[in-house]
């Protein structure tokens, strides 16, 4: 890596004031994602700003969402009573990623941040239509993601929590690439009173996205056979050594039906 | 503490450092004063290089000296060796193109070395790397096979025609084709073996020091051979005297071959080391380790069969392409021809075999031994092209591997391509596996996962290898430049404790522990009272090191011959002790006896007697007890076996999940069973990757598109199941111990029984042939394109 002056701020204050003030200064989550590129020299920050002393890990339940602290760890998540009963597919979801060492480094705020297009979280966000909680304000999750690595965020603007909304069911079924692990096509899948939300992560060309023709299949009849004869268009969905567009295609199908049957 | 001889299931002594994180490997040594290196390689898979400019890294904070290969030639370095070499068909010698350390005038592969910065830190040293500044003229690539022999390729070195390093064939082609013409069936496949990135855990690190005092180089380097190295760099590389050099191999942390050759850094580091008069380290990242470690396989071969009607196997024919990448490295010219087409006789008795090998030059990084080499290219073939046959004719698969076997009885067997088996049992290896896979039950398995949605199928593969290399004479006429034969030295030291020299070096295979029970066993010396030394030239005798599975059949019999050499002098000794005649004496367990007394004398009070002569035959016999064997082999050893893979594929996703797999191999006498099963199982999981997950892939214009592990996929744990693993074995016959290697079998052994698998789980989807390695995607392909045609009929 290149060098870098190094600060962990005691305040979410002073941390907003380091990263607004200098364009090239970075976040440190849990270093999962930043520190390889670092390695890589693909990025040189001036200034890497550490989150973990701002306070702000924590899951707490509230009435009908669960609130999440950006800077909590997979493994937290993973195994954490309430979200196991309330949300199962985000802690099935969460004991997916990685392996146990990058769980128990990784973070939930860094994840989102990041918005790897073969990411697990964006699409628990997205497909429970969760509220990113930052410094400043909130964005619903709708509004967050914006294309690969892109999201709603300004310059210097951290992710403090992520409030996610009860559903009655939930599920995450990953088909996982064979070399990286990250998703060639993530589903998850929350059924609420007013209907059934879907995304799918890995697929897409532009990152995570929903699938609204399964969402209105499933609202109407809640079972993996409502999705059958829903052809996904290959056209924008990415295409690499491991998967062609056309195999993901097929794979959403089979992926998302995979997803609705387990879903608890 | 029970018995910790030939045969016993010893924990592995080595286990204890290395899993307290207290190994000592390359990396771990550091020399005062030490400086860092890094290389500055070709992003270009094929470019002119007009100019290399340095003055500003030179002039970077930290650096010390910046290098680029007019430097060496500038004091007449030489290129990196080839220790093998080839003649085609036409009696010509290979082209041999030199293989600078540092490039001139052009760069031939993604990763090719152009310029190495030294400087007081790494860090530094990566910072001015950067600044250098090369001037390309890019020029076409080609990075495959059938695009380099294509006609009108790109030219990889100027003046080899057709990317031709050779054209080399065994067998007379004539009679084979007589063969054909006369036959009532021919059965033909083309297949590829897909090229693999070796990956070993640690990666290669040099570091090159130089004794300002004394003028002495040392290289401590990653290697399995420490002595091939210092011959191969200092004679024809650097010009260093081999007193002035010596090279330490420590505890390295997997090599799978792609350590065995000399690679530029070593020559870079050490040089430097004697420029700038301080020690110089060079540890490779990751990602430069999949541009500049060796890869393995790469061929493209057609292969047919001629049979009589009852499906005797009647002559084979095959013609193969095998990629050499951008230079030759060390032992690549002889993994496709002597390490392969000798091989494809197997455990057949198909009486005439004719194959032509071209290995051909591309713009990718060289390619040599990888686990197995050449036996695995040479089996996967033969096991596939046998299921084929059962296939095409719709003879039991089984029977016709049965009707064609060399009979146990039948040995030593003459093959029709050079090799002479010495011993095996085939069709006990077989029966063996096949109880032990259940392969009668198999079709209600197939059933029962039918109803579950799954296509189940079952594969095997009957297979050989050839190893415990080699004849030193043989392997001479067949173009080594090199003997292969092993020494040992045994010291017995005053108080009878033993410590062994061995030119064999363990990179992981547990040596310390193997070698020393070989030591239990002969001597009757305590197993912790046996220390295995290896890997310093400084220490060890001239030995060739470690591949090819010749550690214990070639190692192992050097030492054998040393320890008798101990016996023979301990008896005369003892004999001198007991006041008794030299052919009185008896040695057993330990102890030296006078047959028919109750005298003795333990091997400690022969040893202090011979290191403290006072009452001693020092007239005929020297002091001391410290006994060297260098032993070579007359013959290879033939391990083989069968391996049974049972599969599942998922329809809906192509994906392939590995059920069962067995493996019954002949390895000969074996020293430490639960090594060789270690051996067996990792060596099946490097199959199983290579048939289902692993592949290196260059887009068509040699740009390495699998460089890191998020796009290679090494198999984890979960892809691998749990195995049944057991041995059959024939003893080798040629050597003291009978034993024959393992380390190789299973990576030999294992890919065509998975990819038969495969194969059969989609029968009734019309697949008679696929190619490495079998992914989801893959698979869900040839699931899609065959079921409309399914549904039709
Ligand atoms: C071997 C390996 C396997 C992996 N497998 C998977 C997988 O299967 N699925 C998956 O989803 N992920 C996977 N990951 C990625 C992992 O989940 C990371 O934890 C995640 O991508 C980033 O989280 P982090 O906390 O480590 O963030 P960091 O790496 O520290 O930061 C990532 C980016 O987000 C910014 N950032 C961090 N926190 C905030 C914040 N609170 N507000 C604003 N910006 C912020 C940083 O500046 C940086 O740009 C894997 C990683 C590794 C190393």
């Amino acid at each position: 890596m290149y060098d870098f002056t190094y600060q962990k701020p005691g305040s979410l204050a002073d941390a907003v004031k380091v990263l607004s003030g200098d364009p090239e200064a970075k976040a440190l989550a849990g270093g999962q994602t930043f520190i390889p590129v670092l390695k890589q020299r693909l990025n040189k920050p001036t200034t890497v700003v550490d989150l973990s002393k701002l306070g702000l890990s924590g899951i707490t339940v509230s009435g009908d969402k669960i609130t999440i602290g950006a800077m909590t760890r997979h493994a937290d998540i993973a195994a954490n009573a309430d979200i196991k009963a309330k949300i199962p597919g985000l802690a099935h979801q969460a004991s997916l990623i990685g392996d146990e060492a990058v769980r128990h480094r990784g973070t939930m705020g860094g994840s989102l941040a990041n918005n790897d297009p073969a990411a697990c979280y964006p699409s628990a966000l997205l497909a429970l239509g969760g509220t990113i909680k930052t410094d400043r304000r909130s964005i619903a999750a709708d509004d967050f993601f914006q294309g690969m690595f892109t999201t709603a965020l300004e310059q210097g603007e951290i992710i403090t929590a992520i409030e996610l909304p009860i559903p009655e069911k939930s599920a995450y079924e990953k088909f996982r690439n064979p070399a990286s692990r990250y998703a060639i096509v993530g589903v998850f899948v929350a059924k609420f009173p007013s209907g059934v939300r879907l995304a799918i992560t890995g697929a897409g060309q532009g990152g995570v996205f929903r699938h609204t023709e399964i969402e209105n299949a499933l609202s109407a009849n809640f079972a993996p056979d409502a999705i059958n004869g829903i052809v996904t268009p290959p056209d924008d969905l990415n295409s690499d050594i491991h998967a062609s567009a056309e195999y993901r295609a097929h794979l959403v199908g089979v992926v998302s039906k995979r997803a609705v049957a387990k879903a608890t | 503490m029970g018995f910790e001889g030939i045969g016993a299931s010893v924990r592995r002594k080595e286990d204890v450092r290395f899993l307290s994180g207290k190994g000592n490997y390359t990396d771990d040594i550091n020399r005062p004063g030490q400086l860092y290196a890094v290389i500055k390689r070709s992003d270009r898979p094929h470019a002119t290089i007009n100019n290399i400019d340095v003055a500003a890294a030179s002039s970077a904070p930290g650096v010390v000296r910046v290098f680029v290969g007019a430097d060496m030639a500038a004091e007449s370095i030489g290129g990196l060796p080839c220790g093998w070499q080839i003649h085609s068909k036409d009696g010509s010698p290979m082209a041999e193109p030199p293989h600078p350390v540092l490039a001139v005038g052009k760069v031939r592969h993604v990763g090719d070395p152009v310029a190495v910065v030294i400087a007081e830190s790494k860090q530094a040293a990566k910072n001015a790397a950067e600044l250098i500044d090369v001037d390309y003229t890019d020029l076409p690539a080609v990075a495959n096979l059938t695009d380099a022999v294509a006609g009108g390729a790109v030219e990889v070195h100027d003046g080899v025609a057709g990317n031709l390093c050779y054209d080399w064939v065994i067998g007379d082609k004539a009679v084979v084709d007589g063969v054909f013409a006369n036959a009532a069936h021919v059965v033909k496949l083309d297949l590829v073996n897909n090229r693999l990135i070796p990956n070993a855990m640690e990666p290669r690190v040099a570091l090159g020091d130089f004794d300002t005092s004394s003028g002495d180089f040392t290289l401590y380097t990653t290697s399995q051979n420490p002595h091939v190295i210092r011959l191969l760099m200092g004679a024809f590389v650097l010009h260093i005297p081999e007193n002035k050099l010596r090279v330490v191999a420590p505890d390295v942390g997997g090599g799978f071959g792609s350590k065995i050759y000399h690679y530029a850094e070593e020559a870079i580091v050490t040089w430097a080391a004697g420029k700038v008069r301080r020690p110089v380290k060079w540890t490779a990242d990751r990602s430069e380790s999949f541009m500049s470690d060796a890869h393995g396989r790469d061929h493209v071969s057609t292969a047919e069969m001629a049979l009589d009607a009852e499906g005797h196997f009647l002559g084979l024919r095959i013609t193969t392409l095998a990629n050499m990448g951008a230079y030759l490295s060390t032992f690549a010219p002889a993994v496709p021809t002597y390490l392969y087409a000798t091989l494809l006789a197997g455990v057949y008795k198909t009486p005439v075999i004719y194959c032509n090998v071209k290995a051909v030059f591309t713009n990718t990084v060289p390619v040599d031994a990888y686990r197995g080499a050449g036996r695995p290219e040479a089996t996967f073939l033969l096991e596939r092209l046998v299921d084929v046959i059962a296939h095409d004719t719709g003879i039991d698969r089984v029977e016709l591997r049965r009707k064609n076997f060399i009979p146990a009885d039948a040995f030593p067997y003459q093959t029709p391509v050079a090799l002479q088996y010495d011993s095996g049992d085939y069709q006990t290896t077989l029966r063996v596996a096949l109880a032990n896979a259940d392969w009668n039950g198999f079709e209600a398995r197939r059933t029962a996962a039918k109803d579950r949605g799954k296509l189940r199928g079952i594969g095997i593969s009957t297979y050989l290898e050839a190893c415990g290399i080699a004849p030193s004479a043989v392997v001479g006429s067949l173009g080594a430049r090199a003997g292969l034969y092993e020494v040992a030295e045994i010291r017995v030291h005053p108080t009878g404790s033993v410590t062994v020299f061995t030119g064999t070096h363990s990179h992981g295979q547990g040596h310390e522990t193997t070698l020393a029970q070989l030591v239990v066993s002969q001597l009757g010396v305590p197993f912790d009272q046996v220390e295995v030394v290896h890997g310093d030239t400084a220490k060890i005798p001239f030995g060739m090191g470690t591949y090819g599975s010749r550690s214990l059949a070639v190692g192992g019999s050097a030492m054998v011959k040393a320890m008798d050499k101990v016996i023979a002098k301990g008896k005369k000794i003892a004999a001198h002790l007991m006041e008794a005649a030299v052919e009185d004496i008896e040695f057993k367990d330990n102890v030296f006896s006078v047959a028919g007394t109750d005298k003795s004398k333990t091997l400690t009070d022969i040893s202090l007697a011979a290191y403290v002569p006072h009452n001693y035959p020092i007239e005929e016999l020297e002091p001391g007890l410290d006994e060297t064997a260098f032993y070579d082999p007359k013959n290879f050893t033939f391990p083989g076996g069968c391996h049974i893979a049972e599969i599942e594929i998922d329809p809906d996703t192509g994906v392939v999940e590995m059920v069962n797999f067995t493996a019954v191999d002949d390895v000969g006498r074996v020293v430490n069973p639960m090594i060789v099963e270690g051996q067996v199982q990792g060596g099946v999981a490097q199959g199983i990757g290579q048939a289902l997950l692993e592949s290196a892939i260059y887009d068509p214009s040699g740009q390495l598109l699998s460089g890191s592990f998020m796009d290679y996929t090494m198999p984890r744990a979960n892809d691998i199941p749990n195995m049944s693993v057991a041995t059959e074995n024939t003893m080798c016959t040629h050597n003291p111990l009978g034993s024959k290697g393992c380390g190789e079998v299973g990576a030999i052994g294992s890919p065509p029984a998975v990819i038969n698998a495969v194969v059969d789980a989609l029968k009734d989807y019309g697949v008679r042939h696929l190619d490495m390695p079998a992914t989801g995607a893959k698979l869900w392909s040839i699931i899609q394109a065959a079921t409309p045609r399914m549904a039709a009929e």
